[in-house]
């Protein structure tokens, strides 16, 4: 008898994927599909999706979707969790969405306590735009509106936005992981599923920020973004658990 | 069971809101609207069922009504002109996504920060959409208490018939105003119909999108022709409007909320010394009562639009004549709010210059 170990997850759509080799975004859509079919909640999950590469994200998951203005997804998902505050209610966001023109927008969310989830792509750059820079942007980055590599008197510092919402008293779980190793992509799913529990347990709001490769923009090839994932861009992002007080192992 | 109560406008609107089943209601602060939000805040918490919630701005209390909106609940916001102006982005998407939801624009002074008076500035904004792209809004202008009662349990009802942010366009009179207003019964929610294209979870079918993206241009125009063909339905289902004297008049006044009120004042009195004058008193700014104007062109050829603006309406008026009469100004724009006798001077005046009252000259106008 053959024994099935690997398969599309129930919840991905059989759609190729759009995104550029070495994208995170394939790898993070499947997870969400996974924790959506493992802790059973997709008959009553309800996904933001962004304004960005991963706009397209309702060719990909099988859930219910509500486009966002870009940076108001988590004002849209605040409007939809708070009429039906059953269901699961979860905002998949890029770097420049959630921490540039929606920073208002999340810092109340999570000050508020809205008992959503947010997956916060990180990948240092607005990539559907082709690749301008970031908040999140490292110093000395080359982009195409940092030619010269992002500089301090002139474009200000990467921002930490993960940081900045811990400090938020309504934000229960926080944490900034990777996918750019079978190790990181594991935790990732961890922590994925955990951020669902907290909303499940209505504990409040939680965020899981996710360092992603962007091979295309960065200018790299695929094997060398996995590396500058961990040998740079961990340095100013380190991966770590940034708040928890959900009591959930 | 219907009763009458003295209200103030602001006050009215959220109870007729309350009465319409509005079941979500995002806000934020600015005068002349603060009674609104701070009436939905306390009369919300009576229902275990309905939500306010006071947003961090402008932006978030709309996009809080899109998710609202999603999730198949009547849904509403309010505001005065600068925070309307923040609000446009969410208007254009609810536009787009075809979501339906009620925005109340208590309009004040402009343009910039204005000042907190009553005025009509935002005809143009309301009227032509207001945010990007190829869409309206419908835009309903009440004129008094009752009217404000009547037109916000309309503004749900067209926004749920048509899937279509509908705004409930008054000025900071109209907000501050009191007056005595019948409130209706509530309406039962149970029996409206059923929202279609809700997302609440796909359980037993397939999920659902809802979106305003259209990558493929002939797509695009599609669902652009769609919403276009929605509003020719809606001008065909609602135009509403309000003829006062137009009988025997020899010059019609066109004029919305507050200044159709200060109007009629001016109108019964110059009736008194016998000037034919009557009304034409737009009560949805769009879709526009083009036609009925029209048809008074058969007999009337001078048509004066009254406006608290430097003249936004006036444009609508022109082509809905489309030079079949003579389209006359006055206006006040600032938040300087006219008397009647100074409406019933002017009118007057131009009554008489332009030998309405019978002169020997007059066919020559004609």
């Amino acid at each position: 008898m053959s024994k099935v170990i690997f398969k599309r997850p129930k919840y991905l759509k059989p759609n190729i994927f759009h995104y550029c080799p070495g994208c995170g975004h394939s790898i993070i859509h499947r997870l969400i599909a996974e924790v959506l079919e493992e802790l059973e909640i997709r008959d009553k999950a309800i996904c933001v999706p962004p304004a960005g590469c991963a706009v397209l994200a309702y060719n990909y998951l099988d859930v219910d979707m509500g486009e966002a203005p870009h940076g108001r997804a988590v004002a849209v998902a605040t409007g939809i969790k708070r009429v039906l505050p059953d269901r699961i209610v979860f905002t998949y966001q890029g770097d420049g969405d959630i921490a540039a023109i929606g920073t208002a927008e999340i810092i109340h969310a999570a000050n508020r306590g809205e008992k959503i989830t947010a997956i916060f792509v990180n990948n240092g750059v607005y990539g559907m735009t082709g690749g301008q820079m970031a908040p999140t942007t490292l110093l000395g980055q080359v982009s195409t509106t940092t030619p010269f590599g992002r500089d301090i008197n002139r474009d200000g510092f990467p921002l930490d936005l993960s940081e900045m919402l811990a400090i938020a008293k309504g934000s229960v779980y926080i944490e900034r992981t990777a996918v750019n190793s079978p190790k990181n992509v594991r935790h990732t799913k961890r922590a994925i599923e955990k951020a669902f529990k907290v909303q499940m347990a209505n504990l409040g709001f939680s965020l899981v920020e996710i360092l992603s490769q962007c091979p295309t923009n960065w200018k790299m090839g695929t094997k060398d973004s996995i590396k500058h994932i961990d040998n740079v861009v961990t340095k100013v992002y380190p991966l770590k658990v940034i708040k928890d007080e959900s009591g959930i192992s | 069971m219907s009763e009458k109560v003295l209200m103030r406008g602001n006050h009215v609107i959220g109870e007729a809101a309350i009465r319409a089943g509005c079941q979500f209601y995002a806000g934020y602060p600015i005068t002349p609207q603060n009674e609104l939000t701070e009436y939905m805040a306390a009369a919300m918490a009576a229902y275990p069922d309905r939500v306010f919630i006071q947003a961090e701005s402008e932006l978030a209390a709309i996009n809080m009504v899109i998710g609202a909106a999603m999730a198949g609940a009547r849904a509403m916001t309010s505001s005065s002109s600068p925070g309307i102006s923040l609000k446009q982005e969410g208007i254009s998407y609810l536009a787009g996504q075809e979501l339906p939801a009620v925005i109340v624009n208590v309009m004040r002074g402009g343009p910039g920060l204005g000042n907190i008076a009553p005025t009509q500035g935002d005809y143009f904004q309301a009227t032509r959409g207001g945010g990007h792209g190829d869409y309206r809004t419908v835009v309903l202008a009440p004129a008094s208490g009752q009217e404000l009662v009547d037109l916000t349990l309309k503004a749900f009802e067209y926004a749920d018939h048509y899937r279509t942010p509908v705004i409930l366009l008054a000025d900071g009179m109209m907000g501050q105003m009191m007056e005595p207003v019948v409130l209706p019964p509530p309406v039962d929610l149970s029996q409206l119909p059923s929202r279609p294209n809700i997302l609440d979870g796909a359980k037993g079918r397939p999920a659902r999108l809802i979106k305003s993206l259209y990558l493929d241009p002939p797509m695009m125009e599609e669902h652009n022709w769609k919403l276009y063909r929605k509003y020719q339905q809606i001008a065909r289902e609602i135009t509403q409007w309000e003829e006062f004297m137009v009988e025997d008049a020899r010059l019609i006044v066109v004029a919305y909320g507050t200044c159709a009120r200060i109007a009629k004042g001016a109108i019964r009195r110059l009736r008194e010394m016998d000037v034919k004058v009557g009304m034409l008193r737009p009560i949805t700014l769009f879709p526009f009562p083009s036609k009925p104007l029209r048809e008074l062109t058969l007999k009337i050829k001078d048509f004066l639009v009254l406006e608290l603006s430097t003249g936004q309406m006036v444009e609508d008026v022109k082509l809905a004549i489309e030079g079949r009469a003579r389209t006359h100004f006055y206006g006040r724009p600032g938040g300087v709010v006219p008397t009647p006798d100074e409406f019933a001077k002017y009118i007057n005046m131009l009554y008489h210059r332009q030998e309405l009252d019978g002169g020997e000259n007059e066919q020559s106008y004609i």
